[in-house]
């Protein structure tokens, strides 16, 4: 237990120093940095089912989306009274966040429970229509702005709140992991009908991994509505989810440090080409994100780190 | 007195079970009953429905008419993992493990259903977390050395031999803690002085652990000399149970043998 305190005081310094180093560096690096967070916070939540279950979704866009419009409603509407001072501005997007895990968990739930009691891949179809689905219903709520948008959100996301929370979640995943329920889950991608017959819920602990996938997805949402102050529908269409897949795929499936590296990546090398793109006039990520996905398939098809961590490469392999 | 394996109490039993696939009835109103520390054998030709009779047990199918019953409670619409609850377990004759975990990871899932911390415990780390690793640290370490795994600890399940595979499914199941075993031809693909070294290994746990034990195997010999009990299946139907004794005579068991090697 005394353990969680020492956690606590790195993931604080660690947050410090990223806060720090948006101080520091050009604006434009600050907030690529933070999209490059966001982006891997959402990485992190699909790799808890793409990577860990061995189901595969295809609309945590969708999740981003409602969690993104849930907080930005909630704060907004209901939480101007706590607007003003920095510790309130605080406050209520902490709330908007909490309202934005459990919109989107919830969302999850009702997703994931019919799909995923089903055998078999039916998930990845219907996750991609439920990716539409919302985007389509939140392009006809007038009251969040439709098509023009939502504006003029509070813009209180930090770098500080973002590097915590993703160090957070990774070290929750990482724990998880290890844990009892973690090899429950893990069995499960491993062989569905062995986890059944060992005593493993299989049915439970898929649609759990799913709302809690959702619910974080959600969290990257609403962090994302209130660091740009403004999103609309066409943010969080099927590109967006297909970008978070790449990024599990690229990092490795079921690796978190691998699936956050793919984000960094996948978030700074547009940006690093944006002169060539400039230049030619084609917008130049869909390239890049084929061009990095066959070299892969070529090269390395179980992705950056397959399905180690990091950490693992300086530790000696076990003995076989 | 117990020995006398009639008067001892029922564990498992199966009541005219029966399962067809399209046309085909791969298992026709089959009955058994396992009795309490009795070690049995069901034994018939490739296709002759044991595998099927499994599936029925373990609830992975259920069956279109009959019954099965574990400790006197019908199974019958449970899911796989409540019927491990009520103290049933089998292993996979194609071997299913958890190829990407490590010998360590494939045993310890098989704690899960009765583990006892919470999702919050293992997110803070608490104490009773450590303590429950611990434990489950030291059966596995123990469960390693009965099947003599121990050097393989940190493998990947999906890179043992052929063999330690097999050991290591057997492992798995007893790690569940569920006191009836259903082993599916666990010596298939062994020479003889395996199968004879794991039917041993077979008699020693269902003593160690106080189990009772049904076991499917094609090759007859294998089992002459463990089980106390054997039925016999062909096409779907029991054509013989009995002692081993009772079985070698059985005119109906030579002929489906018989007729197995000539259709060869
Ligand atoms: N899932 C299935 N679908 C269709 N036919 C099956 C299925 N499982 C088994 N069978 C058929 O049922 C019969 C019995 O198979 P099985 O129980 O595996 O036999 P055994 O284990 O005695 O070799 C075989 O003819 C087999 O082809
Ligand atoms: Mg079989």
């Amino acid at each position: 237990m005394r353990a969680n305190l020492q956690w606590l005081v790195i993931l604080t310094v660690i947050a410090l120093a990223a806060q720090g180093l948006t101080q520091v560096l050009p604006p434009y690096f600050g907030q690529l940095l933070i999209l490059a967070c966001i982006n891997a916070i959402l990485a992190v939540s699909l790799n808890l089912v793409n990577g860990l279950s061995g189901q595969f979704s295809l609309g945590q866009a969708g999740f981003m989306a409602v969690g993104a419009y849930t907080a930005a409603s909630l704060n907004v509407f209901g939480l101007g009274f706590l607007h003003g001072t920095p510790l309130g501005d605080q406050a209520a997007l902490l709330l908007s966040l909490l309202a934005a895990a459990i919109a989107s968990g919830f969302v999850g739930y009702l997703v994931g429970l019919p799909t995923l009691r089903l055998r078999g891949d039916y998930l990845a179809i219907v996750t991609l229509g439920f990716g539409e689905i919302i985007r389509v219903i939140i392009l006809n709520i007038q009251a969040v702005g439709g098509a023009r948008g939502f504006i003029s959100i509070p813009n209180s996301t930090s770098a500080f709140l973002v590097v915590f929370l993703l160090s957070a979640f990774v070290l929750l995943t990482h724990r998880f992991v290890m844990a009892s329920q973690g090899r429950a889950l893990l069995a499960i991608r491993e062989n569905e009908i062995a986890a059944e017959a060992m005593g493993v819920d299989t049915t439970t602990y898929k649609v759990g991994a799913f709302v809690v996938s959702s619910a974080v997805a959600g969290v990257a949402g609403g962090l994302f509505a209130h660091y740009l102050s403004y999103i609309n529908p066409s943010s969080f269409d099927f590109m967006k989810s297909v970008e978070i897949v790449i990024m599990v795929v690229l990092g490795g499936m079921g690796s978190v440090s691998g699936a956050i590296l793919a984000a960094f990546i996948l978030t700074f090398l547009p940006e690093a080409l944006r002169p060539l793109q400039d230049w030619t006039h084609v917008d130049l990520r869909m390239v890049i994100y084929s061009f990095l996905l066959i070299v892969m398939m070529l090269v390395r098809p179980q992705g950056m780190l397959g399905r180690r961590e990091i950490w693992e490469l300086f530790k000696p392999r076990s003995p076989q | 007195m117990l020995n006398h394996s009639e008067q001892r109490k029922s564990v498992l039993e199966a009541e005219n079970i029966t399962l067809s696939f399209g046309g085909l009835v791969a298992v026709d109103r089959f009955s058994m009953v396992l009795r309490e520390g009795e070690l049995a054998g069901l034994i018939g030709p490739n296709g002759a429905g044991k595998t099927t009779v499994f599936n029925m047990l373990s609830a992975i199918y259920r069956p279109q008419s009959g019954d099965v019953r574990v400790m006197d409670h019908s199974i019958l619409g449970l899911k796989p993992h409540q019927v491990l609850r009520r103290g049933l377990v089998r292993t996979f004759q194609n071997i299913r493990l958890f190829k990407d975990l490590t010998v360590e990871k494939n045993i310890q899932v098989a704690f899960h259903h009765a583990n006892p911390y919470g999702f919050a415990a293992a997110l803070v780390h608490t104490d009773h977390y450590f303590d429950i690793e611990k434990h489950y640290a030291e059966r596995t370490e123990e469960l390693m050395n009965v099947l003599e795994l121990g050097h393989r600890r940190g493998a990947l399940a999906g890179a043992l031999p052929y063999g330690d595979q097999k050991k290591l499914e057997i492992a798995r199941a007893l790690a569940t803690g569920a006191k009836i075993l259903l082993l599916d031809e666990p010596a298939a693909g062994m020479n003889p002085q395996e199968s004879l070294w794991l039917m041993r290994m077979i008699e020693k746990v269902r003593d160690q652990f106080k189990l009772s034990v049904l076991l499917i195997e094609h090759d007859m010999k294998v089992v002459m000399g463990i089980c106390e009990k054997i039925y016999v299946m062909d096409h779907g139907v029991r054509i013989a149970e009995g002692t081993p004794q009772q079985i070698q005579k059985d005119p109906r068991v030579i002929e489906a043998y018989l007729g197995m090697r000539n259709k060869k």
